[in-house]
């Protein structure tokens, strides 16, 4: 039948189409794939706290507060005053700690608690229902539960998203995040800008660098050479924050 | 069992069905307003969202939680005392088990709402289904205790089944009367009927058990499987499982005393039965008290940095008052009332069960709030004291299980007939006597 186009060739030709059309398509995409496996992952945060030169002011705890408007209840980054045996005192900050292996997300029950491909632990408050298991599981009690609702938000239009969930939803948890809303601009955490005695310092192991805004150090000689610890690292959570020992003695007046 | 005593136990077991005496209408009344207190507190609280309970940022777990194994833990003793019973073939069971059974599944419908109550976003329980993450004991849980609820009501409805028939007949033809009909699923006792239920009433009478530990030991690994000190313990699911049992027994007791009682049914659940569920509340009271020393001593020979200092919460400091009342008062003081011989058997047993499920209600108290309260960040204690909310909704749930009850045994026999009858045989014709009879006085 010379003339009429066979119902096989028309699929073939429809099929070739659109095979091409999924190629052109592809190609692109294929590449860009390639370039980023050759970066391989972009960063993973850590954090350096110096507690040699924390004097306990709290400007940290504000400046988070102020960034994710939160109540003054809600300390994402908590400054403990710790007494020692000795009679001493001294100042430790404690955000969340971003675990590697994070006992937040193993228990969750319904996968509202994730990890992102940059090491930060974030939570989705649409999918977060309220059972605080992660709370307990926590050995760091980083994770705050919005039992009222939030205060109201400036920015009307502001939608919140895991990695700035702002306004906080009533019903769910939140917790510090490292500020990966505003590292993605290439800004410094809020309570690292917001730190007057620069003790705290927000780094990549990947570049293995850090930075407390003002000097920027090699990570891994700055963690070995100042003896810094992670806390609790003994329960195998593998903490993403480093403490330096001290009491505020680099501090100058 | 001879023709008057049958007759009697068939009357008593029947006579609740749709009666309703001036003191059926009452306690329903009663039961009905703490009940709908109960709900008024919750939808308050749904309204307003999770601030209006106790609840704060170092202790997010309180009443609702403890509530939770508290009313599933009674569950599990009447699942696990009938289902003891049947298997070791205890031919004193007859008047119990439909009791018992009765009692699981209502504590068992009133626990397992626990969880939902405690949700900050209720909206989004199904979530968990949708979302289920198998490595989450929150998931552990749904799907241990949506299997052990079925497991129970069929547990229930089994034996049920022969009674529903025998109601059935004793109707006369109403609307009333086919919905038994249907429910009785044409039981007319046939050998092959009767061979078909033994069978299915021994299979769930073997697969409760495991079902129930399961529950419970989901449950403990909702606590253990956290780092928190005086949680993170190999005991907690065994020490949660004979906990459930010593409440659930104690429960079974005063259930079965009540309506002992009320429905008059002395004649057949006679002294000798509290004896006997006494025994049981006296080995699973001493069961308990040994796994208790073995978790505290292990935990406290050592001190480990995270466990000391809730220990010391718990001996010596805040919570010291209500450890030592429960040791003494929950649990050394009604095994010594239970186990002692002479007089007032009934009445101990009542007394000895009553203080054991509060001791229980409040070892889970003493469970959840000071592994919650303990500084898990050193130097930061939490503090946590109930509202009215939580503590209306605790009653209106807890009067939720006589309301349950009651209002069950007005459509049901409250003692199984068929079991009695299969215990004790059908009479012979009239004339005949029959060997000792079964109710006709008990051993006191």
């Amino acid at each position: 039948m010379t003339g009429q186009v066979s119902r096989r060739q028309l699929l073939g030709t429809l099929g070739g189409l659109g095979a091409g059309a999924l190629a052109a398509g592809f190609v692109p995409i294929a590449f860009a794939e390639a370039e980023a496996a050759d970066t391989g992952p972009k960063r993973q945060w850590a954090m350096v706290i110096d507690m040699r030169k924390c004097d306990g002011c709290k400007a940290c705890t504000v400046a988070c507060q102020e960034t994710h408007h939160l109540p003054t209840n809600f300390e994402w980054i908590k400054v403990f005053e710790v007494h020692d045996k000795q009679g001493g005192a001294y100042f430790m900050p404690r955000p969340c700690f971003q675990c590697e292996t994070a006992p937040c997300l193993r228990v969750c029950p319904v996968a509202a608690t994730f990890k992102t491909d940059e090491g930060v632990v974030l939570v989705d408050q649409d999918r977060c229902i309220g059972c605080r298991m992660c709370m307990a599981a926590c050995p760091y009690g980083a994770r705050y539960f919005n039992y009222a609702d939030p205060p109201v938000v400036s920015n009307p239009f502001q939608k919140p998203t895991p990695e700035f969930p702002v306004p906080q939803q009533k019903g769910t948890v939140g917790k510090c995040m490292f500020c990966v809303h505003r590292s993605v601009n290439g800004e410094l955490p809020a309570c690292v800008e917001g730190c007057p005695m620069k003790a705290l310092w927000i780094g990549d192991l990947v570049e293995d660098v850090a930075t407390n805004g003002d000097e920027t150090v090699r990570l891994s000689t700055f963690i070995t050479e100042n003896d810094a610890f992670r806390y609790k690292e003994e329960l195998g959570t593998g903490p993403r924050v480093y403490y330096i020992a001290g009491h505020g003695q680099l501090l100058d007046f | 069992m001879d023709h008057r005593s049958h007759d009697l136990y068939v009357a008593r077991a029947m006579w609740s069905i749709g009666r309703g005496d001036a003191k059926f209408w009452i306690s329903v009344a009663v039961l009905s307003s703490l009940v709908a207190a109960g709900f008024y507190a919750y939808v308050y609280q749904v309204q307003r969202g999770l601030w209006v309970t106790g609840l704060n940022q170092k202790v997010s777990w309180g009443f609702y939680i403890i509530n939770c194994v508290f009313f599933i833990g009674i569950s599990y003793g009447g699942a696990m005392t009938s289902a003891i019973l049947r298997l070791t073939n205890a031919k004193w069971r007859a008047p119990l088990t439909r009791i018992a059974e009765a009692t699981a599944v209502a504590a068992l419908l009133v626990g397992a709402i626990y969880p939902i109550i405690d949700l900050g976003r209720p909206d989004r329980f199904l979530y968990v289904v949708q979302y289920a993450q198998v490595g989450s004991p929150v998931v552990w849980d749904l799907v241990a205790i949506s299997t052990y609820m079925l497991a129970s009501l069929v547990f229930l409805y089994l034996p049920l089944i022969p009674d529903l028939a025998t109601t059935r007949d004793s109707m006369r033809p109403s609307l009333l009367r086919r919905i038994y009909g249907v429910l009785a699923l044409g039981w007319i006792g046939t050998v092959g009927q009767e061979r078909t239920l033994q069978r299915g009433i021994a299979i769930m009478a073997v697969l409760i058990i495991p079902l129930a530990i399961s529950v419970h030991s989901v449950l403990a690994w909702l606590f253990a499987v956290t780092a928190r000190g005086g949680w993170h313990s190999t005991i907690f699911a065994p020490l949660f499982v004979l906990a459930a049992m010593l409440s659930g027994v104690a429960a079974v007791i005063i259930v079965v005393a009540v309506f002992r009682k009320v429905y008059s049914l002395q004649q057949f659940i006679t002294a000798k039965h509290f004896r006997y569920l006494s025994y049981l509340l006296i080995a699973l009271g001493m069961g308990y008290v040994y796994f208790m020393v073995s978790e505290y001593l292990t935990e406290g020979y050592l001190l480990d940095a995270s466990t000391t200092p809730v220990l010391e919460a718990i001996f010596i400091g805040t919570y010291a008052p209500a450890f030592w009342s429960f040791s003494v008062l929950g649990l050394l003081l009604p095994l010594v009332l239970a186990a002692l011989p002479g007089r007032f058997l009934i009445g101990r047993a009542c007394i000895a069960s009553g203080l054991v499920i509060a001791g229980m209600w409040l070892k889970r108290f003493l469970i959840v709030v000071p592994g919650m309260a303990e500084p898990v960040m050193p130097w930061d204690w939490g503090r946590y004291a109930p509202t009215w909310v939580e503590v209306t909704i605790t009653i209106g749930t807890a009067a939720a299980i006589p309301l349950i009850l009651i209002l069950f045994f007005r459509f049901f026999p409250v003692m199984s007939v068929h079991e009695m009858e299969e215990v004790e045989g059908t009479p012979e014709p009239r004339g005949v006597v029959l060997v000792p009879s079964y109710g006709s006085g008990g051993d006191e």
